[in-house]
């Protein structure tokens, strides 16, 4: 599990607008290890979708990467030549996307269009890459997949589409699957079909998959690992387990705490008070801390650093340096962590 | 598709029919009347054509007898144009105008294609300027502006090209250039706005995605998704391009159709009027016809037949 296949460091992006420079990513540094899911939550506006198209370079024209390593199979991806960039989408790098009912080409049929990435990496003959274009469309779970290949997009119901948008990516055997919100477009029930399929795909082909959402319930079916985001910074990262059930970043609590679970019958949702921070002119210390009820003076003045929880969890707040003040979790948060810890008790036993 | 055909046809020679009706009644509305030139013609030219036409029959009959003519294929004689039957009129003069025509639109449209695909790719940037300053100049320049422009710079200063006259290809380059500015500059503007747009399109993004280098982008998703509002300004604009070359005509004295048009309708022709008219509409009714059969064609969404669900 331990073999690292892309590794981002130090990453910061800069958007020019008209306002200003905003500075929409801060200093995000992640690892993918081979076969894992790893998600990246967070509201909107908070980085998620920056940070997975810098991976693969497919932003809009006023960004650009500052400072930063990408590392995928010993090349940093940010060094090389668009021509060479081209050579890893869609063969060792795909990407769904978030809307299907906006992402095929109206005029093209959709077997052409999964058949696609197969043509344009490799010499495969049309006759043959049609051929592997219905296998995988077979595989995704398009009924009558040989008849249905000549169809065109407008044809297919969204869960269809988004299960074609699946088979384009995969087709290729791809390393690393990027899921940029794949199930927000859909319905609950497509969506819970939608992420079985993923899981499925992912232990046939072994694939990496980065998979980004403002949804906590989503995350909970699909990843291995989380990481936070807020304000273009990775704020909390670790197993989802840890995430879900000892978060220690009071972002994090806030995040669950919106959520509706099934014990919250008649009680009303909390929503975070006031708004995400400004980039343009970021916060000198943590981006949270005017939102946040835990805050210290400290965090007006500094960053905080990712203080280690265990070695696979890790928190940037500083209520977990040694010299903060106790604070304890909102009631919900503990309740969450006590039921975690009979769950296990009972597995255990 | 056939079925489909069959039953657009049959609306075709509907609309025709409708078309030469209304035209009849307005026509007969026009102040004057032919026997303006009657001093020029003979007694017994009169006599014939009264009697052809009947003119002292009520209108209502005559317009029966037009009817009953023109369904048997027979348009009548020109009054002016030494009597000549208005088909073999329309037949031995459309041949220039139609040349033209067809010229400056597949000119016209191919380079408006590339020059506004290559503004809408290069958005923003010099490129981008230079076309649409192109465009504006195109559009707001009057054909007969250009046509006398290009006929003395290039015809009559540097003799690249005749400078009038009807002999062969190399007299049609001139009035073809003053033809296609329109279409060009306007297709130009159209075709950037639109790939502007499909080119921030979610499935051009997926296809950057699926590793398709920029000018596959372009050739295999942006294009033709491009040319579908496209298409719909194309046929209408082709006909006005066939039709309505008159002015640019008599400039380069071009034996066209143009000429004959306006004649008729200063003289009160009634057969040429009629004649051109329905050869007109004829045109726009299967320019129309062709645009939706090509709409199916590029367009998926809209197809007809079998398959299509919506």
């Amino acid at each position: 599990m331990s073999d690292k296949v892309l590794e981002v460091k130090d990453l910061e992006v800069d958007f020019s607008t008209l306002n200003g420079t905003v500075h929409a990513i801060r200093d995000v540094s992640f690892d993918l290890n081979k076969g894992e899911t790893l998600a990246l939550v967070g509201e909107s506006g908070s980085g998620k979708s920056v940070t997975v198209r810098s991976v693969i370079q497919l932003y809009a024209k006023n960004a650009k990467v500052t400072n930063g390593e990408i590392t995928f199979h010993g090349k940093n991806l940010l060094e090389l030549s668009p021509k060479e960039m081209d050579k890893i989408r869609g063969k060792d790098i795909s990407m769904i996307f978030q809307d299907p009912m906006t992402s095929l080409d109206p005029t093209m049929t959709i077997g052409k269009q999964v058949a696609e990435p197969l043509l344009v990496h490799h010499d495969t003959s049309e006759k043959e890459a049609m051929k592997r274009a219905q296998e995988v469309l077979k595989l995704v779970g398009i009924p009558n997949a040989k008849e249905r290949m000549h169809n065109y997009p407008h044809q297919f119901s969204g869960g269809q589409r988004q299960r074609i948008v699946i088979a384009m990516a995969i087709i290729d055997n791809p390393e690393i699957l990027i899921a940029d919100e794949p199930t927000t477009a859909l319905d609950v029930t497509v969506q819970a079909q939608i992420i079985s399929l993923l899981k499925d795909l992912q232990k046939k082909i072994g694939t990496s998959i980065i998979f980004i959402t403002h949804d906590l319930g989503v995350v909970a079916g699909i990843a291995d690992r989380v990481a936070v985001m807020y304000a273009g910074k990775i704020i909390e990262y670790g197993t989802t387990d840890e995430i879900y059930y000892d978060p220690k970043h009071p972002y994090t609590w806030g995040l669950l705490d919106s959520m509706p679970t099934l014990g919250l019958e008649g009680k009303r949702l909390k929503a975070i008070p006031g708004t995400p921070a400004n980039l343009i002119d970021p916060p000198k210390g943590d981006a949270f801390a005017p939102r946040s009820e835990y805050a210290m003076k400290i965090d007006e003045r500094l960053q905080p650093p990712f203080f280690k929880v265990t070695d696979t969890h890790y928190a940037a707040t500083w209520l977990l340096d040694p010299k903060a003040p106790k604070v304890t979790p909102p009631a919900s948060i503990q309740e969450r962590y006590n039921q975690y810890q009979k769950l296990r008790g009972e597995n255990d036993g | 598709m056939t079925k489909y055909i069959l039953k657009r046809l049959f609306y075709l020679v509907l609309t025709l029919l409708i078309i030469a009706s209304i035209t009849f009644f307005m026509m007969k509305g026009l102040p004057g009347t032919p026997y303006t030139n009657q001093n020029k013609m003979s007694p017994t030219q009169l006599a014939a054509l009264n009697q052809k036409y009947g003119f002292n029959k009520p209108l209502f009959e005559q317009y029966l007898m037009y009817m009953n003519n023109l369904v048997h294929g027979d348009l009548g004689t020109s009054f002016q144009f030494n009597n000549e039957p208005v088909t073999q009129l329309i037949g031995d003069h459309i041949g220039p105008s139609m040349q033209l025509g067809l010229q400056a639109m597949i000119l016209g449209s191919l380079l408006g294609i590339v020059f506004g695909s290559i503004a809408a790719i290069k958005k923003n940037t010099w490129i981008d300027s230079l076309t649409t300053i192109v465009s504006i100049l195109g559009l707001s320049i009057p054909s007969f502006v250009l046509a006398v422009l290009l006929q003395y710079y290039l015809g009559y200063k540097l003799h690249w090209f005749p400078v009038a006259l009807w002999h062969g290809f190399s007299s049609s380059i001139l009035p073809t250039l003053a033809l296609a500015a329109f279409p060009l500059a306007s297709i130009a503007r159209y075709m950037r706005t639109e790939m502007v747009d499909v080119l921030n399109s979610d499935y051009i993004e997926l296809a950057k995605a699926k590793g398709d280098a920029s000018w596959q982008v372009i050739v295999k998703h942006a294009l033709r998704n491009s040319l579908i509002p496209i298409i719909t300004v194309v046929g209408p604009m082709a006909v006005t391009i066939m039709t309505g070359s008159m002015v640019v005509e008599s400039i380069f004295s071009i034996p066209g159709i143009g000429d004959q048009f306006v004649q008729s309708i200063l003289t009160n022709d009634y057969p040429t009027i009629m004649g051109l008219t329905l050869f007109y509409s004829f045109l726009m009714v299967v320019v129309i016809l062709i645009v939706d059969i090509l709409y199916g064609i590029i367009d998926p969404r809209i197809r007809l037949g079998k398959g299509g669900k919506a």
